[in-house]
């Protein structure tokens, strides 16, 4: 029984010391849990802390691979509103790409 | 005719509203405040608009951990080409931290201030931000030390804060209504939960209210920023601006929202509206009656290096700083040396200042009757140091002034592209001139220490007198040399149509 940190996650240490089993360590790419000391912090909080304090959506899974904070949880940003910021970064991208090569 | 810059703040305050005198808040705006405070802020650019031409700051970005979330902050951003809060290009621990400031301080010796802003809230990262102020209050005591929080772990906070000597905190409210505060934050992290929507934003609003009331009562200078959100906060300012300075905060920083839909931020990508600079003015204005309002923050990065709008980081990143050998001890002897030459060259011009402001109450004084002359802005470059000393093509921002019978006060700044810098007028796209036309709307005069021929007659066509004879010299004579130029020449006979135009 064990949380995961996967790759969207940003380096924030934000849910670092809040483990109560230190579970939590850095590593690259990105921080993670050790699975043999995460206990989802049953016994010690209403809610796992690392996922209560977590500012990305998708970034902590549970031990059947759901993700803790769905889109949308806790940007209030839709899916529809993510597929328009990935257009607007993609546009942003091709007119520094254009403004290089012209 | 000479005219001074206007004490702003130290007069006419208790008028109320938004008469001439009170709503400045130029470079006499800390002569209300008694002088161990005036002693504080005199060399901080973040807390005196005078300052802020020749001192610089920095921050370093050593506390990633956030404990709320705000609807104009994304916390997956992370660019070097941004320049706005709550963005970084790499996070520090507290020893690269420590070097990195004293390889700045070292090389910088105008640089007075070290903040630690983020990217997310210092006090959610309490041991990376107490180490690195621990080191540096030991290692480089002649910095100031400051610090920018929402104020959610603040009242935990004050205790550490005071032993380290931090004299300065800053305090983001936004709002002091929790109906308000669910529209801008989502949730906090409070006791080990994460408390969405207006529970979470009354608590938010509750703590930074014990927060700010403890600071003041510890004599710690408070300097509140709010993010002005058209149609969320903006009604709303004023009220906060009397609430904060009711318990004691000495300076108010309204800030234009920066939402773009590229940001990824829940605003941007709503389509949240930012103000206008006449409608961040117009707000400036309204609070100054009750507050001394700051008008030259420039929403700076939570890495930026060097005087607020420039940032020399790129200068100072970890492998540049590994190869750099710093004797301390010695960045001191000349860092004091600049210091006082500084400080001198200050003195001498509020000596100016005072002396040209007796000479205009003595002509007042004998012309009663004397045409009262509408006020005009005016819009100037400079790389720094107080004087127009920026070519017009090469200006990423604008600051602007009012000049008036009253005298000079400063207004805002505003940004634009480099005029130099922009790709010509095609297609859909604005021009850099036709941008930086549109921001210095308002604006009857430009000076730069030169303008070229091609941006002249837009410039002119535009209403906007572009003038270059002024190159070099101190910004506030200049623009009370033109105004005086234009009331000899007729051009300020009082007529309402302009006056609405400029108003």
């Amino acid at each position: 029984m064990s949380l995961e940190i996967i790759e969207s996650c940003v380096n924030c240490y934000a849910c670092e010391p809040l483990c109560p089993n230190e579970a939590i360590y850095q590593a690259s790419p990105h921080f993670l849990i050790d699975p043999d000391k995460c206990t989802e912090c049953i016994g010690d909080y209403d809610a796992a802390q690392c996922s209560s304090i977590c500012p990305i959506e998708g970034a902590i899974l549970d031990e059947l691979g759901v993700e803790l904070n769905p889109p949308g949880s806790l940007t209030g940003i839709s899916m529809e509103m993510l597929t328009k910021y990935q257009a607007a970064v993609e546009a942003t991208y091709q007119a520094a790409l254009a403004a290089k090569s012209g | 005719m000479d005219l001074p810059v206007i004490n702003s703040s130290s007069e006419g305050a208790a008028g109320g509203g938004c008469d001439s005198h009170s709503c400045g808040s130029t470079d006499d705006q800390l002569d209300h405040l008694p002088e161990h405070i005036r002693a504080k802020v005199h060399n901080h650019p973040c807390y005196s608009e005078q300052a802020h031409h020749y001192f610089a700051r920095m921050h370093v970005a050593v506390a990633p951990a956030c404990n709320i979330q705000c609807h104009y902050c994304n916390r997956k951003y992370d660019c070097s080409n941004e320049s706005r809060p709550g963005v970084v290009s790499e996070v520090l621990t507290p020893e690269q931290a420590v070097k990195k400031v004293m390889a700045v301080a070292a090389n910088i010796p105008q640089m007075t201030v070290l903040g630690i802003a983020g990217p997310g809230d210092p006090l959610a990262n309490p041991e990376r931000t107490f180490a690195t102020f621990r080191e540096l209050s030991e290692k480089a005591p002649d910095i100031k030390l400051c610090v920018s929080t929402n104020g959610l772990a603040l009242p935990d906070s004050v205790e550490e804060l005071s032993k380290h000597n931090i004299d300065h905190v800053t305090i983001t409210i936004n709002c002091v209504d929790p109906d308000v505060g669910a529209k801008i934050y989502p949730w906090i992290f409070w006791n080990n939960k994460r408390i969405m929507g207006r529970e979470g934003a009354a608590i938010l609003i509750e703590q930074q209210q014990k927060g700010l009331e403890m600071l003041t009562a510890r004599g710690i200078l408070v300097k509140v920023n709010s993010v002005m959100i058209p149609g969320v906060n903006d009604e709303h300012l004023a009220e906060v601006s009397r609430v904060v300075k009711s318990k004691g905060a000495f300076l108010h920083n309204v800030m234009p929202l920066i939402a773009e839909p590229e940001h990824g931020t829940f605003y941007g990508l709503m389509g949240q509206a930012s103000p206008t600079a006449e409608e961040l003015q117009k707000l400036q204005d309204a609070c100054s009656g009750d507050m001394n309002m700051m008008r030259h923050c420039r929403q700076c990065r939570a890495d930026a290096v060097g005087l607020l709008g420039e940032d020399r980081g790129q200068e100072f990143t970890m492998d540049k700083i590994e190869d750099m050998e710093i004797d301390y001890p010695a960045a001191m002897v000349k860092r004091a040396e600049v210091h006082a030459q500084i400080a001198k060259e200050l003195e001498e011009k509020d000596n100016k200042a005072r002396a040209s402001k007796a000479e205009l109450v003595s002509i007042q004084s004998l012309k009663p009757d004397a045409p009262v002359t509408r006020p005009v802005l005016m819009a100037v470059s400079t790389k720094g140091g107080g004087v127009i000393n920026e070519h017009f093509g090469h200006a990423h921002e604008f600051l602007v002034y009012e000049a008036s019978g009253n005298g000079v006060r400063f207004i805002g700044h505003r940004k634009t592209t480099a005029f130099c810098e922009g790709g010509s007028s095609c297609g859909d796209g604005e021009s850099a001139l036709d941008e930086t036309l549109r921001v210095l709307k308002g604006c009857e005069v430009v000076l730069s220490a030169k303008i070229g021929f091609e941006p002249w007659a837009p410039l002119e066509a535009a209403g906007i007198q572009p003038n270059g004879e002024h190159a070099m010299e101190p910004i506030e004579e200049a623009i009370a040399a033109v105004y005086a130029e234009m009331i000899a020449a007729g051009k300020l006979d009082a007529q309402p149509e302009q006056q609405q135009k400029v108003a």
